[in-house]
């Protein structure tokens, strides 16, 4: 038989709609506003206890609210309506006090068994969502120039020791290290002594001018190494960033690096740019302090807690003298590696030639007393007051928070390079690193793009998307069915399988919906349909050149596919480009027209062929088909 | 239903559908090169806000504004509803800003100025921009009332270097932009509601323009070499022709029209090259096909034949691309209406270009049957035996 499915290609297709339909059905459950609730260090236990305040508040406050949970390290109310929820959580916010962070959330209203499937539904874009963006721009010019100077110095250092005598020695901006001498004989010792301790080091002697009394070389800094520079720019900025946004309270923020030079921020949800600017522009600090000795007077010694909870448990705060060595200014890179002979973990640590004088100064006559670090955050509380009208208002509070990240013996005299030891682990280490780099003074970075996009205009726009999808489906269906009768049916539910795939797939990858990438979903719609087109104008064309039903239907497949195949595969690679060049809602287009071609080649060939042969292929003497 | 199809003779009239396309694209590269693109945001960078007033906008009154203000190449226009507007400007809100505040500290007069505005350093937390004044004391700066707390949030100020640093909460951008809106308010008494702002660097779009030229180029490219390694060089010419023609159309329009140029019109021109070129394939793939089944016929009959027995599919399936996007544009509001628009003419005037540009370039190439007879691996192409 010609036009016969065998039966498990009709059992897979109904498994994939079926799973199709489970992994989309999350897109239409709503989710509600919600305030949730939970504590600004891990200590803090979020139980049932807190959950009873929450609501006497909101019943005092006669705000309706359902479904509260809490579960240990956060809880949550639902609320009906953003107003509602705004109103609870300046509630909440004024029940609890200090240490909690009460922030706006959306709560997902998926049935349970849903979510142990593991369906959600599709993010929403901040076009559709609402929210803040931000695109940050690194200066990591600034940063290897910064290095260059420490480079410049550095070398001063060891042509010193090494007793060689050069004029001048210094940085300018274009990376470049300009060193000058007497003769010529000194810049060959110069380098060659040089050049052994910097392998990202280009070394090129200047040709002695006319006057003969110009010796020197420009010590230039390699491509990878300046990559690398502004690599470690970039994280450490992207760290830092990572931590303020954390105390925003957003419910899932995007810091994202993009390209070699930007930092990507996004916050749903948040309404002021100017509250979030400040918040995500502060930066830590270090400072580097002598540990108290016993005979430090109470006058000079303050006591910190160490950042590390089991730490402060087992050991209580620390005693560090008020006198400061060092700040994380002078902190230009800080490394966790291993100690090539114990190999212990170790953390190395650069300062700057005046952070490494004042070190040296400090250290040599303190050899066996301790060395704290301490970690500088800038932070805002913010509290419920009565204006001078006696109305509620927010009021933000500036505080800083001083927690001890290491303790450590100091074995010799510090200079601009030193190592902390003593570390139990790899990953205490990193730790370590990651606050030192987060604490040091990071290379400045500044806003080139803001956006912010009020949650009215994002409903409006998730309105507009969906109606003009549903009417795209509609002229589509209509067209179809008038142009290729039962035929038409068949590419109608091919269709409107594809648009259940499209959602499953975005969904199953966690892709985010943007606005474009809705009118991706609606150009596929369109475009879908074309192969079915193709087919059908196929079997027209077998029937007028007189072929049986059955073999037409046969023939129209067969041919039709790998025209099909050929016309989408030039539209996929054009996809592909698009998201390579696009920004980040053109990316959403992309993928959302990437994977709907594929599922449309997927439904629009095995789908709608399945119907056909199901209602005509068992048919052996068809006389007439409604095409 | 089985009577012949009639031969259109498309190629007949390829010598007048010629030079209309080269007179259409040398008009359309004209307006190209002398109107150039009203660029969005995106490209030029600069600032956008959308603003919902509450009663039908004014605007007149508002284009009166921003031009009192001296905003460069300002742009108001409804956005939706009559009531919403949007405003555009090729500048930055914080220079606006800076210029605002000099100004006004200028008029303080003994020669004060401000210098220079600095990021805030570290112990300056909370803040946002940190101005530099000259000549003019801390005492002075207090007595003038200039930095009130409605407008800049909370200030500091301090003396540094000779100089009177004011540290500010709220920066000189939000200082600016919130100016701006009480001024449009007095103008027009209404009250409005800033629903988003957009605020872009220039060097974004600089970059844009590269990178989306860039996309162009890599699509034509990439089709070329598919549509070579698929069929044959000559088609790939014949390919390109017909892309380029649409896409330097479709840009032309926008440009003689001066409709908006934004990222997603972008989008959809990148996209119209890969969707144009699938109609040019689905002719390309009949010819071949033709071009092997039947025997001694000339290259412009065998393209009539092909594109004959293809019409029916090709006005379909543009058909029902077009009629989603205008859906699109009638429901899909602002944002998306240059998307859809690009689309709408690139799917209408692809149409044409794939009959009469594409198949018209590859046969001037001199197509030949030899340059298609099958390769020994293609014999099993399309699969089936055809015995009517």
């Amino acid at each position: 038989m010609l036009n016969r499915y065998p039966l498990w290609k009709y059992l897979m297709l109904i498994a994939v709609t079926v799973i199709g339909f489970i992994y989309s059905i999350p897109n239409i459950y709503i989710p509600d506003p919600a305030v949730q609730v939970s504590g600004d260090s891990t200590a803090k236990v979020i139980d049932k206890a807190v959950l009873d305040r929450i609501e006497q508040t909101l019943k005092d406050a006669k705000l309706d609210y359902f479904g509260a949970e809490s579960n240990g390290e956060s809880a949550m109310v639902r609320l009906h309506g953003h107003e509602q929820q705004m109103l609870a959580r300046t509630a909440i916010q004024r029940a609890l006090g200090d240490g909690y962070i009460v922030a706006l959330n959306s709560a997902s209203t998926t049935p349970g068994w849903l979510r142990a499937l593991g369906a959600e539904p599709m993010k929403l874009g901040l076009d559709l969502a609402g929210g803040v963006h931000f695109l940050l721009e690194v200066d990591s010019a600034s940063a290897v120039e910064k290095r260059q100077i420490i480079n410049a110095d550095d070398m001063k250092d060891k042509l010193r020791k090494a007793k060689l005598r050069y004029l001048s020695i210094v940085a300018n901006r274009d990376n470049q290290i300009v060193a000058r001498f007497r003769n010529a004989e000194s810049v060959d010792q110069a380098i060659s002594a040089l050049r052994g301790d910097y392998p990202g080091m280009q070394f090129v002697k200047q040709d002695a001018a006319a006057d003969a009394s110009d010796f020197g070389f420009v010590a230039t800094l390699s491509d990878a190494a300046v990559k690398e520079i502004e690599d470690y720019a970039l994280n450490q900025n992207l760290v830092t960033l990572r931590n303020r946004v954390n105390e925003l309270g957003v419910s899932e923020p995007i810091v994202q690096r993009q390209g070699r030079s930007r930092i990507i921020v996004q916050l749903p949800g948040v309404q002021d740019p100017a509250e979030a600017k400040r918040v995500i522009g502060k930066t830590a600090n270090l400072e580097f302090r002598l540990g108290a000795s016993p005979d430090t007077l109470v006058s000079n010694k303050e006591e910190f807690p160490f950042k590390d909870e089991l730490m402060q448990m087992q050991r209580g705060n620390a005693e560090l003298e008020k006198q400061l060595i060092v700040t994380g200014d002078s902190v230009t890179d800080a490394k966790s590696s291993f100690d090539p002979e114990t190999n212990q973990p170790q953390v190395n640590i650069t300062l700057d030639s005046l952070g490494g004088a004042k070190m040296n100064r400090v250290t040599r006559n303190n050899v066996g007393r301790q060395m704290g670090i301490l970690f500088i955050e800038y932070k805002t509380r913010t509290q419920v007051v009565k204006n001078e009208a006696g109305e509620d208002i927010e009021k933000a509070t500036q505080y800083i928070e001083r927690k001890v990240i290491s303790l450590a013996t100091i074995q010799s005299a510090l200079g601009i390079q030193f190592r902390i030891t003593g570390l139990d682990q790899p990953g205490e280490a990193a730790e370590l690193a990651l606050l030192l780099r987060a604490g040091a003074l990071a290379a400045p970075m500044h806003f080139v793009e803001e956006r912010t996009i009020g949650p009215s205009l994002g409903a409006d726009n998730i309105k507009k998307g969906v109606n003009s999808s549903i009417w795209a489906l509609v002229m589509v269906f209509v067209f179809m069915v008038i142009f290729y009768r039962v035929f038409g049916i068949f590419a109608n539910i091919a269709l409107a399988i594809n648009v259940l795939l499209l959602m499953t797939v975005l969904s199953m990858f966690g892709a985010t919906l943007t606005l474009p990438g809705i009118a991706g979903i609606v150009l596929t719609m369109g475009v879908a349909v074309d192969a079915n087109v193709l087919i059908y104008s196929r079997i027209r064309e077998e029937l007028r050149n007189g072929a049986s039903p059955q073999q037409a239907i046969y023939t129209g497949y067969e041919r039709a596919f790998i025209t099909i195949l050929d016309a989408n595969l030039t539209t996929m690679i054009v996809a592909i480009i698009l998201f390579a060049v696009g920004t980040g809602p053109i990316k959403g287009f992309a993928i959302t027209l990437w994977i709907g071609l594929a599922t449309s080649m997927f439904t629009s060939i095995m789908v709608s062929r399945a119907l056909a042969n199901l209602v005509y292929g068992r048919r052996k003497n068809l006389q007439k088909i409604s095409l | 239903m089985t009577q012949e199809l009639k031969i259109i003779n498309f190629m007949g009239i390829r010598k007048y559908t010629s030079g209309f396309s080269i007179v259409l694209t040398i008009l359309a590269v004209a307006s190209i090169v002398f109107q150039g693109f009203k660029l969005g945001l995106d490209f030029t960078g600069g600032t956008q806000l959308e603003v919902q007033f509450d009663r039908p906008a004014d605007l007149a009154k508002i284009r009166d504004v921003l031009h009192e203000k001296q905003l460069h190449s300002p742009v108001a226009v409804t956005f939706g509803s009559d009531a919403d507007v949007m405003i555009r400007t090729q500048d930055q809100m914080s220079n606006k800003g800076r210029e605002y505040i000099a100004a006004e500290i200028t008029k303080l007069g003994n020669g004060a100025s401000l210098q220079d505005v600095l990021r805030p350093t570290r112990e300056q937390e909370g803040f946002v921009d940190v101005l530099v004044i000259s000549n003019l004391t801390p005492e002075q700066v207090n007595q003038s009332g200039i930095f009130d707390s409605a407008r800049f949030g909370k200030t500091i100020v301090s003396t540094k270097d000779n100089a009177t640093q004011v540290a500010i909460e709220k920066g000189l951008d939000m200082v600016y932009s919130q100016h701006l809106l009480e001024e449009l308010q007095t103008a027009t008494g209404a009250s409005i509601k800033l629903r988003s702002s957009e605020s872009v660097g220039p060097q974004i779009g600089d970059e844009l323009r590269d990178s989306g030229g860039l996309g162009m180029l890599c699509a034509f490219f990439l089709v070329f070499l598919y549509v070579a390694v698929q069929f044959q060089w000559k088609f790939s010419i014949g390919a390109l022709v017909g892309l380029v023609h649409v896409t330097i159309v479709t840009l032309a329009c926008f440009s003689f029209f001066q409709w908006d140029f934004d990222l997603n019109v972008l989008a959809a021109i990148i996209a119209l090259i890969g969707y144009s070129i699938n109609d040019t394939i689905v002719i390309f793939d009949r010819i071949r096909e033709n071009f092997r089944k039947l025997r001694a016929v000339d290259p412009i009959e065998i393209v009539n034949i092909s594109m004959t027995q293809t019409l029916g599919r090709s006005i379909m399936t543009h058909v029902t691309v077009f009629l989603v996007m205008a859906v699109l544009y009638v429901f899909g509001g602002e944002l998306l209406a240059g998307f859809s628009k690009a689309m709408m003419i690139g799917v209408v005037f692809g149409c044409y270009t794939s009959i009469y540009i594409a198949a018209n370039a590859t046969v001037a190439m001199g197509i030949s049957k030899e340059d298609l007879m099958p390769r020994p691996k293609d014999e099993t192409e399309g699969g089936v035996d055809l015995t009517p």
